[in-house]
């Protein structure tokens, strides 16, 4: 018997295309499915692999109607870079936390006139949520010599705010990592879900 | 509560609806690739038992799973929702023939525009063609859904329109998996009346499809998936696809009718339905295609009223739409966005047509330009796109524009190579017959990229990776009857600006075509399209910012600075794959190759 579900979590996950958001977003949804939630999930991609703004909304509950979470709704708002943070902190609920990855890619346009990237953009995410986490993902995955393990590393930070079973995690990223790199995924979980306590 | 059992995996709609096809025994399906349904063919790939293949374009890939359904097989046809339009000869004439071996004709419609030129509502098709129109909402509908429009579909002698829509076709989730039926394939059975639509035989099946119509539509009354489910009678909604899951989120315990197939609409059960509710709420997404004909029967309703024929819905705006209504009486304050830069998707790091825009920029020709990734080359800082309307307008917007200003000098096309075999053949046929005066670029990188990579005759290979005759450009130009044609490296910007000034000076017709493979795809080339890259050379750097100027994502500010206080560039290694574009316009040769 699966244990009887009555947490009911929405997780947007949002990012810059290129950077695992979506793969993110299939495994949060994976070990969700697993611990015996239901699960929607959305995307939208075509412009993923361009460089544009990538979200993914991940809902898991007893139950689940529709796959987009309502803005100001989001319990959890998983940020792979700053700016984006920023974009999409509207859509966390009052009291919802904010887990911010310290990197900032600046896009192109940011080299034209009339564009500039923000100034900080973690201090305007800090204005309209109460409680931001920020995790250095690229330097643990440093710690790791392994750069492809950022996205993991976040994973790890949100998997601390979800009832979702450590067993169950390593299974999922087992199965979903390439062949090889099972054991430095594991760790870099470990140390984004040590990374984000407040 | 849900409990994911072994047989439960997480599918999106398209995969869910291939897995759909494997289970209730489909034989063949085709399609040309369109955002956002192309992952259905990608995933029927897994299932050997289905016959499937790129085809050339929509009307083609229509045709094909026509003849597979004349011949008594169960088929499948996927297309975006302006690939009906290329198809929409062969799916209005099949109507009066019908399909016998059953045929669906998935139409992934895009509310929003997330990648499309238009956002039209194909549930009008259903309607033009008087087929049924089936319209799952989430991704376990997705699969059970192809067995229903299937069924009708056999049972009717009659194509299926299967509407899905970007949300539901890219949203994943439960889905319970079944095993194979396999259904024999019954072979032609030769009937002159039915298959051979001479306007003799034509008229006798037009009463036919008549009969049908008044058949499908006492159907519809019985169907289950057309879904009462009874709740608060203060107000009822009818909704279909996505819809529905907004609804079920919003108001979760008012009366719903849920349409899972909203062509031809169940009548009777809509009036029961009304009659049982105080007010009734028409939410659907785009057009008012079910209030419009809910209204024409005189039941009262409210619809587009409350909710746009703009966009996409969301829960926040079915919510608020009812709370304008008067429906529902508060609803939570929607917060508003912070503005943040945006992210325009640009050209990757390495892709063979920065050059060719950067130049077509530089010349201020006039470009007509096409449907793929290179219609990125119309935006700032590029700038080299003066039209874009559908597949393959390039070339003929172009004849048409030289017709007008009785000189093609100046007007360059830009088409790329799966657009040319798609729908740019018959148009550079047309600038061939009038001695169009205009250049066409075919900017052939071997792949259908924008989609994600998908193979078509002139890629030399079949879905899958095996091998297929390639068509090569520039032996089909001159066997087209073009005489000037040229072969260019878009990497090399001396000759490509010479080639392309010099061909737009020209008054003859000529076709320059581009010879570098896509950067991103397939993602096993990636690494043979690498070269050693690049960087900025700091003390030679004078911060004029001529690099920026082919908009590479590879390249961005340093913080060190000019004398003159200019920001000096940098290049991030890991992103430069080596194509040398920005080196060659640097006026001071600082940007170096990394030895």
């Amino acid at each position: 018997m699966k244990p009887l579900i009555k947490d009911q979590k929405n997780i947007l996950i949002v990012g810059v295309g290129g950077q695992g958001v979506l793969l993110a977003s299939e495994m949060l949804a994976a070990a969700a499915a697993q611990a015996g939630y239901d699960v929607k999930q959305s995307e939208v991609h075509g412009m993923a692999q361009r460089g544009g703004v990538v979200s993914s909304h991940v809902r898991i509950g007893p139950s689940v109607q529709s796959p987009l979470i309502p803005a100001g709704q989001a319990d959890i708002l998983l940020c792979f870079e700053q700016a984006e943070a920023l974009r999409w902190v509207h859509f966390c609920r009052p009291g919802g936390t904010v887990i911010v990855n310290l990197q900032k890619l600046v896009p192109p346009i940011a080299l034209m006139k009339g564009h500039s990237y923000p100034e900080d953009p973690l201090a305007g995410v800090r204005r309209r949520a109460a409680r931001v986490i920020p995790v250095d993902a690229a330097k643990i995955a440093a710690s790791l010599e392994n750069s492809r393990v950022v996205n993991v590393v976040l994973l790890g930070a949100v998997s601390r705010h979800l009832d979702i079973p450590p067993a169950v995690w390593e299974k999922v990223i087992e199965k979903r990592v390439p062949p090889g790199t099972a054991p430095v995924n594991n760790q870099a979980f470990k140390k984004g879900r040590s990374a984000s306590s407040l | 509560m849900k409990q994911t059992e072994s047989s439960d995996v997480i599918l999106s709609g398209n995969e869910a609806v291939a897995r759909g096809c494997w289970e209730y025994g489909l034989h063949v399906a085709c399609a040309y690739p369109g955002t956002p349904s192309t992952e259905i063919l990608e995933a029927i790939r897994q299932y050997p038992e289905i016959a499937a293949e790129w085809s050339p374009n929509e009307k083609v890939a229509f045709e094909v799973a026509m003849g597979a359904s004349f011949e008594g097989a169960r088929a499948l046809v996927a297309m975006k929702h302006v690939g009906l339009n290329v198809a929409a000869d062969p799916f209005m004439s099949v109507s009066l023939v019908g399909a016998p071996g059953g045929l669906v004709v998935v139409s992934a419609d895009d509310p929003g525009m997330h990648s499309s030129q238009n956002e039209q509502d194909n549930r009008y098709f259903a309607k033009f063609a008087g087929y049924p129109c089936i319209e799952p909402s989430d991704s376990r509908e997705s699969k059970d859904f192809v067995g229903v429009a299937l069924d009708i579909s056999i049972s009717f002698d009659v194509p299926v329109l299967f509407r899905m829509t970007t949300r539901v076709s890219h949203s994943k989730g439960i889905v319970r998996l079944g095993e194979r039926t396999a259904y024999p394939i019954k072979g032609f059975e030769r009937d002159f009346k039915k298959f051979v639509v001479l306007p003799s035989n034509a008229r006798v099946r037009h009463v036919w499809a008549n009969e049908r119509l008044a058949r499908l539509r006492a159907y519809a009354e019985t169907l289950a998936i057309n879904r009462v489910e009874p709740g608060d009678p203060s107000f009822g909604v009818i909704t279909d696809s996505v819809a529905y899951a907004y609804v079920k989120e919003i108001v979760p315990d008012a009366s719903i009718l849920k349409l899972g197939m909203s062509y031809p609409l169940p009548m009777e059960k809509i009036r029961t339905f009304a009659s049982s509710v105080k007010r009734l709420f028409i939410v659907e997404e785009l057009e008012p295609f079910i209030e419009e004909q809910v209204r024409a029967e005189g039941i009262p309703c409210e619809g587009k009223k409350y909710w746009s024929n703009l966009g996409e819905l969301n829960p926040d705006l079915v919510a608020k739409g009812l709370v304008q209504a008067g429906a529902v009486h508060s609803s939570r304050p929607v917060p508003e966005p912070e503005p943040v830069i945006p992210r325009p998707p640009v050209f990757c790091p390495g892709c063979p047509h920065r050059g060719v825009y950067y130049t077509l920029g530089k010349l201020k020709a006039t470009v007509t330009t096409d449907i793929g990734c290179y219609t990125l080359g119309a935006l700032p800082p590029l700038n080299a796109g003066d039209t874009c309307v559908e597949m393959g307008a390039s070339i003929g917007v172009a004849v048409g524009m030289a017709k007008a200003r009785k000189s093609g000098k100046g007007i360059v096309a830009t088409i790329g190579d799966s657009t040319f075999l798609h729908s740019g053949m018959t148009g550079l046929l047309a600038a061939v017959h009038e001695a169009s005066g205009i250049t066409i670029v075919i900017l052939d990188n071997r792949i259908t990229a924008m989609t994600g990579g998908q193979h078509h005759p002139g890629a030399g290979k079949k879905m899958g990776g095996g091998e297929a005759q390639r068509v090569e450009f520039a032996r089909l130009c001159q066997a087209l009857g073009v005489t000037r044609i040229k072969v260019i490296d878009p990497y090399d910007l001396e000759t490509t600006r010479n080639v392309l000034s010099g061909e737009m000076e020209n008054e003859e017709l000529s076709v320059v075509i581009t010879n570098r493979p896509c950067a991103l795809y397939p993602p096993e080339n990636r690494k043979k399209v690498r070269e050693k890259p690049f960087r900025v050379d700091l003390e030679k750097c004078i911060g004029c910012h001529s690099c920026f100027k082919v908009s590479c994502p590879a390249i961005s500010e340093s913080t060190e600075k000019t004398a003159k206080g200019l920001t000096k560039s940098r290049i991030d290694p890991v992103l430069c794959t080596g194509c040398s574009v920005c080196s060659q316009v640097c006026p001071v040769q600082a940007i170096v190759r990394i030895p």
